[in-house]
């Protein structure tokens, strides 16, 4: 495992630490930027059986792929839209209008040299290839509906780990790829799992073999970089027994004046004794509709932790899930959501007790800006015939402006008498004497607000490695600009 | 320029209801000025509008830092400026921890690319803390969050040496503290008393002022100042109380 650091002790260390906080505390617009489409493939606007053959020739994919995404199409067809439970606001997506498919080609590159100029810039301006360098065992980075680069330490691949895209996973990894393959979420488990599993591209395989560790994270990261377009990335993580992985997912798109769809399938596969911790920082611009599925398979001692923080997007729904398969199986779900005006956040976590002495955790925080929403959905099920189940679960929001909004829906549905559950759940606000206090000290109204929300945050933030408890820190600076006063 | 805090014919209001009346009051640098007074009597108001709390409307006059009318100026301008209260009921802030509080307080007194040197601040905030007998666990934990009474008290005067300000408010700084952890707040105030900082120290009880000799003391009543005298005076109120005034 990577060593994992507190706010507290970044600001202890030495000065080099302290420049570079200093550099990403800069006002810049991180993902706001774009560059002319230049794309070889493309499928067109709109969605029907042609969209897919079109993906499924340039993909050259055997058959059963082609056929599984004809049955998805169907099924997404064939569902309602799901705002009976879920907000209206999903109703502005016009599928019609909507790109499903750009690329320059279906192969990744193995070396950064042979990656396109401006697709090289983008990740460069995100940072990508430095931190690769930097402390990463393995990189896949996305532009649109492709991966343009993909590649894994050579040390992880003679261990027999592999990192490759989803695409590739399923033509030369068939084997180990089909028997997991939609079965932790089905086409049908929702009407975006079902588009998804439609028109999936892009995304990543992973296979850890049994008993290796990985000591360092593996990386995606998802780039939206066209208009009306939208992106499917399809993920499958797969570690054998008593393997361990860190899998990190960054994602951008820069703001454009029509609406983006990001609609992702990932399912993990924890084997007997495994570990997975998934980390996603996501920070897309207001525009993106969000809607993503997440759900991990645990078996006996297993253990899948989701880390999750969302920033930015118009409307984000995820609720990333464990299903505790196994005896002692344990999952986690730490999540932190940020809503600023005109933003939806409508995350939470799905916790399925399907063993004895099964255990999770759900910690959930969120923050709501201006008359941004926050939204927390919880499921935990724990049946009746087993025993010795433990959940926990707190959800803490924090409301900045007086027309902030945050809704918690715990759905808790234990059976039995023994088991071992809790919930607290909890909603403050930056208070107008702890702003006086903090100003008083000679930080502005913003500086203190940002503070604030760090130290609302800071208990799950040291949960994150600390490369990404800086870019954390530094997404959260920015969204702060601008939102008091 | 004149190193003076001075504030020239004060009214304050809150809502319809005028806390402050035409109050003058000049603090010299260098000085130690009290105020004392009965509960309700304004002294708290009277930091607080100091430091520019925005309940409080200043319906006539001027508070002069240095010769320089603050009026426009916002909060954290004036702290930045020099003005540094210590609070009465200092606020919680949960998650944030001493040390990142105390940093970005004196960062944001830094300019543009100018950085705390991490090793130095430290230096001083243990020095510091030595001489007010804090432990140096509190530099991890939050802001205030869980503290005792003198605890917080301890964390105010902490604050005040290390953003070092030209004019130093201390409000009912005393209230809460028993006479061991009021002896260690006098001795950092103490410490902090030199020819280029003025105090005002507001309280209700003479005690405070045995361990801190003012140069002036001040009685407020009713939103005035109504009589100013050595710290003798201080001493003739802890006999007479504030019944005088009643009858005055």
């Amino acid at each position: 495992m990577i060593a994992l650091y507190s706010f507290d002790s970044l600001f202890e260390m030495n000065s080099e630490t302290a420049t570079v906080q200093q550099v990403a505390l800069e006002k810049d617009n991180i993902g706001d930027f774009s560059f002319p489409e230049n794309h070889k493939f493309d499928a067109g606007t709109g969605l029907n059986g042609d969209t897919l053959d079109y993906i499924s020739k340039v993909k050259d994919e055997p058959a059963w792929v082609n056929e599984f995404r004809h049955k998805a199409l169907a099924v997404f067809e064939s569902k309602p839209m799901p705002t009976n439970w879920a907000t209206e606001d999903l109703n502005a997506i016009d599928f019609d209008k909507i790109r499903y498919y750009l690329s320059d080609g279906a192969t990744p590159k193995r070396s950064w040299d042979d990656v396109p100029p401006e697709v090289l810039e983008t990740f460069d301006r995100l940072g990508v290839p430095e931190q690769e360098r930097a402390f990463l065992a393995g990189v896949e980075a996305q532009y649109d509906s492709e991966a343009a680069y993909s590649n894994v330490k050579e040390a992880l691949a003679e261990e027999g780990v592999i990192f490759v895209t989803c695409s590739e996973g399923l033509k030369e990894h068939a084997d180990i790829f089909r028997p997991w393959f939609g079965k932790v979420i089905p086409v049908g488990d929702n009407k975006f799992s079902a588009l998804n599993s439609a028109v999936m591209s892009g995304g990543s395989f992973i296979y850890i073999p049994k008993g290796v560790k990985v000591k360092h994270p593996l990386q995606a990261y998802f780039r939206i970089n066209s208009e009306n377009f939208g992106q499917f990335e399809r993920t499958l993580i797969i570690a054998d027994e008593g393997s361990e992985v860190m899998y990190m997912e960054g994602c951008t798109a820069p703001k454009f004046e029509t609406a983006t769809l990001h609609s992702a399938v990932v399912e993990l596969v924890a084997m007997k004794g495994a570990k997975i911790q998934y980390i996603t920082v996501q920070n897309w611009s207001s525009n993106v509709f969000n809607l993503v599925t997440k759900r991990g398979l645990a078996h006996e001692d297993a253990e899948i932790r989701w880390i999750d923080c969302n920033i930015g997007s118009r409307l984000t729904m995820k609720y990333p899930g464990v299903v505790m398969k196994g005896e002692r199986a344990r999952g986690e779900v730490i999540s932190i959501a940020l809503a600023n005006d005109g933003q939806h956040q409508d995350t939470g976590a799905k916790m399925i007790h399907a063993a004895n002495n099964t255990t999770s955790n759900v910690i959930s925080k969120s923050i709501s800006i201006g008359a941004g929403r926050s939204t927390y959905r919880g499921q935990v099920h724990i049946p009746k015939h087993l025993k010795g189940c433990k959940n926990n679960t707190e959800c803490d929001a924090l409301l900045i402006n007086p027309k902030s909004r945050t809704d918690t829906y715990p759905a808790i549905s234990v059976k039995g008498n023994q088991h071992v559950t809790q919930h607290e759940a909890s909603v403050s606000q930056v208070s107008k004497e702890m702003l006086f206090y903090m100003q008083q000290r000679g930080l502005s109204e913003t500086q203190a607000m940002s503070l604030a929300v760090n130290g609302f945050i800071n208990d799950l933030v040291e949960e994150f490695p600390m490369e990404y408890s800086v870019e954390l820190k530094r997404l959260i600076d920015l969204e702060m600009e601008g939102s008091v006063g | 320029m004149s190193a003076t805090l001075e504030i020239k014919n004060l009214n304050v209001s809150i809502g319809d209801k005028q806390i402050i009346k035409d109050l003058n009051l000049t603090v010299p640098k260098g000085e130690v000025h009290a105020i004392m007074g009965p509960n309700g009597s304004g002294k708290s108001t009277l930091s607080k509008v100091i430091a520019g709390h925005e309940d409080y409307v200043v319906t006539d006059g001027k508070v002069l830092l240095d010769g320089v009318d603050i009026a426009e100026l916002e909060v954290d301008e004036r702290s930045r400026a020099g003005i540094f209260l210590a609070f009465q009921y200092p606020a919680e802030v949960p998650g944030v921890s001493n040390a990142n509080f105390l940093r970005a307080a004196l960062q944001a007194r830094m300019s543009d690319g100018e950085e705390i040197d991490a090793v130095a601040f430290y230096k001083s905030m243990y020095a510091k803390m030595d001489e007010l007998e804090m432990d140096r666990k509190f530099t991890k934990r939050a802001v205030n969050e869980g503290f005792s009474g003198g605890e917080k008290k301890r964390n105010e005067i902490l604050q005040m040496m290390m953003l070092d300000p030209r004019y130093a408010l201390l409000d009912e700084t005393d209230s809460g503290l028993d006479i061991d952890a009021l002896k260690v707040v006098a001795k950092g105030v103490n410490s902090m008393r030199s020819p280029g900082r003025g105090f005002l120290i507001i309280t209700h009880y003479q005690r405070l002022l045995d361990y801190i000799k003012p140069d002036a003391v001040h009685v407020m009543s009713d939103g005035q100042i109504v009589k100013s005298g050595g710290a003798e005076l201080a001493l003739e109120l802890e006999e007479s109380g504030y019944d005088f005034l009643k009858t005055a």
